[in-house]
C-alpha cells in the first residue's frame, strides 16, 4: 500500500470504527474494545505515514473532482503530519479515559457518543491531510457538524442553547468569511492548491492581501480569535472527554492549524512579511491572549476556566503564524503539540474530579489533593506545560515564539508572552496548590466527614491521565521529531 | 424514426395521458397512465438533452408546418436542461403521488387529479420546448389551469382561497405576457422567437418594443414570484396537497425563470436588456431584498411548508441575482441553481409529504420528536436542509460557489459577502426544524406514528441521493449550465 492510500486509510479507519461501534451496541465491552482497537490501528497507520513523510515523500490521493479543476484531494505535508500525529496518538488515550468517565458518570446514549467521536476523528484526519483549500473547508465543516451531537449530548435546554451558539458561530464565520476568502483566492490565482512559498505572490496587491488574511483569520472560527470565541466556552457542556480531545485538541487545533497552513502555503511567509499585512492581526492575537487570561481568572467553574485558557493559548499559535518568520512558524507549530498534551491532561483531571468527587467549581476543590493525589499531581504537570516552565514541553514553543517576536522586531509582543505566562500561573497553578495545601472545606451536603468516601477516578481514566502527563515531560526531553517536521515547513 | 419525433413525443405523451386519466374510473389505473406519460416524457427529455450535448441544436416543425407559419420546437442546452428538470421531477413526484394523494385527496376526484396533474406537466414541458412566443402563452395557460385545479384539491379549506388568489395573480401575469407578445407581433409581424431575435435589433429605439419588454418582464416576474410579486406563492404552496407542492415548487417557477431568460437574452438580446436598459441595476437590488427579507420571514414561520415556500422566494432571488450579472459565470450559476434548487426543494417538500402522510400536519409542533419515530424521513429532511444551506458536497454548495465567483468577477464583493451571510439565515430556519425534530418531546399524536411507507421514502431518497451525487460530481451539471450560459449570451438558439 503506497503512502497516498495510507492517508486515505487514516480517514477510513475511524469511520469504519464508527460503524463497528454501531454494530456492537448491544455489548458495551466489545464496543469499547472496538473503539480501542480502531484507535490503535489508526495510530499505527499514522506512524507509517510519518515514516514516509520524514523520508521526504509527499503522499497524495485524489478522492473526487466535484467541480472542474477543484479536486477533493489528500496531500500529506509535514505540518499536517504533526497535527495527525497529535490527534492520532491522543485519540486512543482519550478513548481509554472515556471508558472510565462515561461509565463512572452513567452517561446515556454512549453508543451514539462513541460513533460521533470516531466520525469527528475521521474529519480531523481529513483536515490534517487536506490537499487544497476546498478539501480543507469541507472537512472543517464536517468536523463542526460531527461534533454538534457531542456538544448537545446531554439533550438539556442548556445543551441545546450551547449547541446553537456553537453551530451559529462556527458555521456563520466559515461560510461568511472563510468561503468568501477561498473563492476570492481562486478568482485571483486560478488555483486553490497549497504550494510552498504561497500562491498569492504577484497576483494580489497589499490591500487585497490584508483583507483576505483577515477573512481567513476570523473566518476560521475554530481558532477562537476574539471576538469569535464564544462558541468554545459554550461547548463545555459536552461530556469531559469531548472537551478534552475535541475542544482542547482536535477541533480548536484544526482551527489554528488551518491558519498556519494558509499563512505558509497560500500567502507565503516571505510575501506576508514583505507586505506587513499581518502586523495588526498580531496585536489582535496578543489582545486575545491577555483578555482571555483575564476572563479565565474570573471563572470559578474549572472547565470554563480551562476553556478561556485554551482561547488564550490558541492565539499563541495564531500569533506565531502572524509573525510570519521561521521562528514564529516553528513556535506556532510546536505549540499545537505542546498545548495539546498539556491541556488534555488538565481536562482529564477536571473530568476525574467531576466523576470521583462530583465537584465542578474550583472553590470546592480545597483539600481534594490529599484524596486524589495522582489527579492533582497530573494537573500540576499540565499546568507547568501550559505556563511554559521546564521540565515540561511547553517551554520549547514559548521559547521559539519569543525568538520569532524578537526577529520580527516586536519587543512588545515578547512582553505580552511574559505577562500571559504570569497570568496563567495565577489562574491555573492556584488549583493544585489549593487542592494540596488548603484545608478541606466543611461538606455543605451534610455527609459530615470532610472528603471521606471520595476516591481516585476510575482506573482507565487514571491510566490515561498518567500517560498524558508523562508525555508532557517526554516532550521537554525529546521534542526533536516535531521540531524536525516544523523545520521542513519553515525552512532552516 | 422515433428519435426524429422526440420533441413532439415530449408534449404529446403527457397530453394524451391527461385525457386518458380522466376517462378511466379506477384511481390506480389512472395513476398508472400518468406514470407512463411521465416516464415517456422523461425518456424524451433525456434523449433530447443528450443530442443537444452532442453539439446539435434541434429544430422541429410541429405537424410538418414550417416556421414562421407553423409552430417550431427548438431545443438547445438551456431548455434541454429545463426539460430534463421538469420531466425528471415529474417522474419522481408522480411515483410519490400514488400513496400520498390517496391520503390527501377525495377518492372520487383522483382520476381528475391525475388529469390536471398531467396537464400541468404537459404545459410546463411545452413552455420549455416551444420556439414560438404565442405558443409559450398557450402552454402557460394550460399549466396554470392545471395548477389551480391541483391546489384547490388540497384537504385544507383554505386551499380554495389560495388557489383563487393564485388564479387572479396568475391571470394578471398571463395577460401581461400576452399583451407583451401582441405588441411584439404588431412591431415585427412574427411570433417565432428566432425570427423575433433577428428583427428586433432594427427596432431597438421603438417605444412599442420597450413597452412590450416591460409587459413581458412584469408578467413573467409574477409567474416566477420575483419579490415583490410573490404574494400568491406562500399560501399556494402551503395548502396544496403535498405531492402538488413538490411538483410546482420544483418546476413551475423554474420554467418561468426560463421564459425570462429566453426573452432577456435570446429574443431581446443581452445588449438591449442589459446595456441599453441596464436591467442588471433593477434586478440586483430586487434579488438582494428577496434573498434577505424572505429568508428572514421564513425564520418566523411555524407551518414548515410555508417556511419552505418563503425560502423558495429567497432562492429565486439567488437565481435572479445570477442573471443580473449577465456574465457567463453569473448565468452558469443561475442555470445551475435552477437545477439544484429543483432537487433540494423537491426533496424537502417530499419529506414533508411523508410527515403529512403519517402525522397529518406539518406545523413545527407536530414535528417535535419525530427524529426517533421517522428516522429516514427526518434524515432526508436534514440532508435536504443541508443542501439548501449550501454545505459542501451537496448541490447547494455548487450553486453558491458559482454565484459568489460571479459576484467577485464583477468586483461586487459586498454582494458576494451578502450571499454567503444570507446562507446562514438558511442555517437558522433549517436548524429550528432539526432541533425540534431531534430534541423536542414528541406530542401525543407524533409519539404513536411509525416510519413512512417505502413507496414514499424511495422517491424522497432518490432526490436526496441526486442532491449528494450532483454535489460530489458536478461535472455534468456545470458542463450543461456552462453551455447554456454561453448559448444565452451568444444570441439566437
Amino acid at each position: 500500500m503506497n503512502p497516498g492510500e495510507l492517508a486515505l486509510l487514516a480517514l477510513v479507519i475511524p469511520a469504519g470504527g464508527a460503524v463497528l461501534v454501531g454494530l456492537l451496541r448491544a455489548s458495551p465491552n466489545l464496543r469499547e474494545a472496538a473503539s480501542l482497537i480502531t484507535g490503535g490501528v489508526l495510530l499505527g497507520v499514522v506512524m507509517q505515514i510519518h515514516r514516509a513523510v520524514s523520508a521526504g515523500e509527499t503522499p497524495r490521493f485524489v478522492l473526487a473532482e466535484p467541480l472542474p479543476g477543484i479536486p477533493l484531494e489528500l496531500v500529506v505535508e509535514p505540518l499536517g503530519m504533526i497535527f495527525a500525529l497529535v490527534a492520532g496518538s491522543l485519540w486512543i488515550v482519550t478513548t481509554l479515559y472515556a471508558i472510565g468517565y462515561m461509565r463512572g458518570h452513567h452517561e446515556k446514549n454512549q453508543t451514539r457518543f462513541y460513533i460521533f467521536f470516531a466520525l469527528a476523528i475521521s474529519c480531523t484526519m481529513g483536515v490534517a491531510f487536506a490537499g487544497n483549500l476546498f478539501t480543507l473547508f469541507i472537512f472543517y465543516e464536517a468536523l463542526t457538524l460531527s461534533t454538534f451531537p457531542l456538544v448537545t449530548h446531554a439533550g438539556t435546554d442548556a445543551a441545546k442553547r450551547a449547541g446553537r451558539v456553537y453551530l451559529g458561530i462556527l458555521l456563520s464565520t466559515s461560510i461568511g468569511f472563510q468561503l468568501l476568502a477561498i473563492i476570492w483566492t481562486y478568482l485571483l490565482t486560478g488555483t486553490i492548491g497549497f504550494e510552498m512559498g504561497g500562491i498569492l505572490e504577484g497576483r494580489a496587491g497589499a490591500g487585497v492581501v490584508a483583507v483576505l488574511l483577515a477573512l481567513y483569520v476570523f473566518g476560521i472560527g475554530k481558532a477562537a480569535v476574539m471576538p469569535f470565541h464564544r462558541w468554545l466556552p459554550a461547548a463545555m457542556v459536552a461530556p469531559t472527554p469531548v472537551s478534552a480531545l475535541l475542544h482542547a485538541v482536535a477541533v480548536v487545533k484544526a482551527g489554528v492549524f488551518s491558519i498556519l497552513k494558509i499563512v505558509i502555503y497560500v500567502f507565503g511567509i516571505d510575501f506576508l512579511t514583505q507586505l506587513g499585512a499581518s502586523v495588526w492581526l498580531m496585536w489582535v492575537a496578543a489582545a486575545t491572549i491577555i483578555l482571555a487570561s483575564l476572563v479565565a481568572f474570573r471563572k470559578d467553574n474549572l472547565k470554563a476556566r480551562l476553556a478561556y485558557s485554551t482561547i488564550s493559548q490558541l492565539s499563541y499559535v495564531v500569533l506565531g503564524a502572524m509573525l510570519a518568520n521561521t521562528m514564529g512558524i516553528i513556535g506556532g507549530g510546536m505549540h499545537i503539540v505542546m498545548h495539546a498534551f498539556g491541556k488534555i491532561t488538565l481536562f482529564f483531571c477536571a473530568g476525574a474530579v467531576m466523576v470521583a468527587a462530583h465537584k465542578t467549581e474550583i472553590s470546592d476543590m480545597k483539600g481534594l489533593g490529599r484524596t486524589m493525589p495522582v489527579t492533582f499531581a497530573a494537573f500540576f504537570v499540565g499546568t507547568l506545560s501550559i505556563i511554559g516552565l521546564p521540565p515540561a514541553g511547553g517551554t520549547w514553543s514559548k521559547w521559539f515564539l519569543g525568538l520569532g517576536a524578537l526577529d520580527a522586531g516586536q519587543v512588545g509582543l515578547v512582553a505580552v508572552l511574559m505577562v500571559s505566562s504570569l497570568l496563567s500561573i495565577g489562574y491555573l497553578m492556584i488549583v493544585p496548590v489549593r487542592a494540596f495545601f488548603s484545608p478541606a472545606a466543611s461538606n455543605p451536603h451534610g455527609h459530615g466527614h470532610g472528603n471521606g468516601g471520595i476516591h481516585e477516578a476510575p482506573l482507565p481514566s487514571l491510566i490515561a491521565i498518567v500517560i498524558t502527563s508523562l508525555c508532557c515531560f517526554a516532550l521537554f526531553v525529546y521534542p526533536d521529531p516535531f521540531f524536525r517536521l516544523m523545520s521542513m515547513v519553515a525552512g532552516p | 424514426m422515433i428519435a426524429a419525433h422526440l420533441p413532439a413525443i415530449q408534449i404529446v405523451a403527457p397530453l394524451l395521458a391527461a385525457a386518458l386519466c380522466v376517462l378511466v374510473p379506477w384511481k390506480r389505473v389512472s395513476w398508472g397512465i400518468a406514470m407512463a406519460g411521465a416516464v415517456t416524457a422523461f425518456a424524451a427529455a433525456v434523449g433530447l438533452l443528450s443530442r443537444v450535448l452532442g453539439g446539435e441544436d434541434i429544430r422541429y416543425a410541429l405537424g410538418g408546418w414550417a416556421a414562421p407559419w407553423g409552430i417550431e420546437y427548438r431545443v438547445d442546452a438551456v431548455n434541454g436542461l429545463v426539460l430534463l428538470i421538469v420531466a425528471g421531477i415529474g417522474v419522481v413526484v408522480t411515483l410519490f403521488a400514488l400513496t400520498s394523494v390517496e391520503r390527501e385527496v377525495d377518492e372520487r376526484r383522483i382520476p381528475l387529479f391525475y388529469g390536471a396533474w398531467m396537464l400541468c406537466l404537459c404545459g410546463l414541458l411545452g413552455i420549455a420546448i416551444t420556439g414560438d412566443a404565442f405558443n409559450i402563452f398557450v402552454f402557460l395557460e394550460i399549466s396554470s389551469l392545471g395548477t389551480y385545479a391541483l391546489i384547490a384539491m388540497g384537504s385544507d379549506r383554505r386551499a380554495l382561497v389560495s388557489a383563487f388568489r393564485y388564479l387572479i395573480m396568475g391571470s394578471i401575469g398571463a395577460s401581461f405576457i400576452v399583451i407583451g407578445i401582441g405588441l411584439l407581433y404588431v412591431e415585427t409581424g412574427t411570433l417565432n422567437l428566432a425570427d423575433l431575435a433577428e428583427r428586433l435589433p432594427a427596432l431597438y429605439g421603438e417605444r412599442t418594443v420597450l413597452v412590450a419588454f416591460a409587459f413581458l418582464t412584469v408578467g413573467t416576474s409574477l409567474k416566477l414570484a420575483l419579490f415583490p410579486l410573490h404574494v400568491w406563492l406562500p399560501d399556494a404552496y402551503a395548502f396544496a396537497p403535498s405531492a402538488v407542492t413538490g411538483l410546482i415548487a420544483a418546476t413551475s417557477t423554474k420554467v418561468a425563470v426560463y421564459v425570462l431568460l429566453r426573452f432577456f437574452f435570446t429574443v431581446f438580446g443581452v445588449t438591449y436588456s442589459f446595456d441599453e436598459l441596464s436591467l442588471g441595476m433593477w434586478l440586483l437590488p430586487l434579488a438582494l431584498v428577496a434573498i434577505f427579507t424572505m429568508s428572514l420571514v421564513a425564520i418566523f414561520q411555524r407551518n414548515i411548508k410555508r417556511m419552505l415556500a418563503y425560502s423558495s422566494v429567497a432562492q429565486i432571488g439567488y437565481i435572479i441575482l445570477g442573471i443580473s450579472f449577465a456574465s457567463v459565470t453569473g448565468l452558469t450559476a443561475a442555470t445551475l441553481h435552477l437545477f439544484n434548487h429543483a432537487l433540494m426543494k423537491g426533496a424537502l417538500f417530499l419529506a414533508l409529504g411523508c410527515v403529512m402522510y403519517r402525522v397529518g400536519s406539518v406545523h413545527i409542533d407536530a414535528l417535535r420528536g419525530l427524529g426517533r419515530r421517522m428516522p429516514w424521513t427526518m434524515a432526508a429532511f436534514t440532508a435536504g436542509g443541508l443542501s439548501l444551506i449550501g454545505v459542501p458536497l451537496t448541490v447547494g454548495f455548487v450553486s453558491k460557489w458559482y454565484l459568489v465567483l460571479g459576484a467577485l468577477e464583477q468586483g461586487m464583493w459586498p454582494v458576494a459577502a451578502l450571499v454567503l451571510v444570507t446562507s446562514t439565515l438558511a442555517v437558522v430556519y433549517i436548524w429550528r426544524v432539526v432541533e425540534a425534530v431531534y430534541f423536542g418531546e414528541p406530542s401525543a399524536r407524533a409519539d404513536s406514528v411509525s416510519e413512512a411507507p417505502l413507496r414514499l421514502l424511495v422517491p424522497t431518497w432518490a432526490l436526496i441521493v441526486a442532491n449528494l451525487y450532483f454535489g460530489i460530481d458536478a461535472s455534468l451539471t456545470t458542463n450543461v449550465a456552462g453551455q447554456a450560459a454561453r448559448a444565452l449570451l451568444g444570441g439566437a438558439p
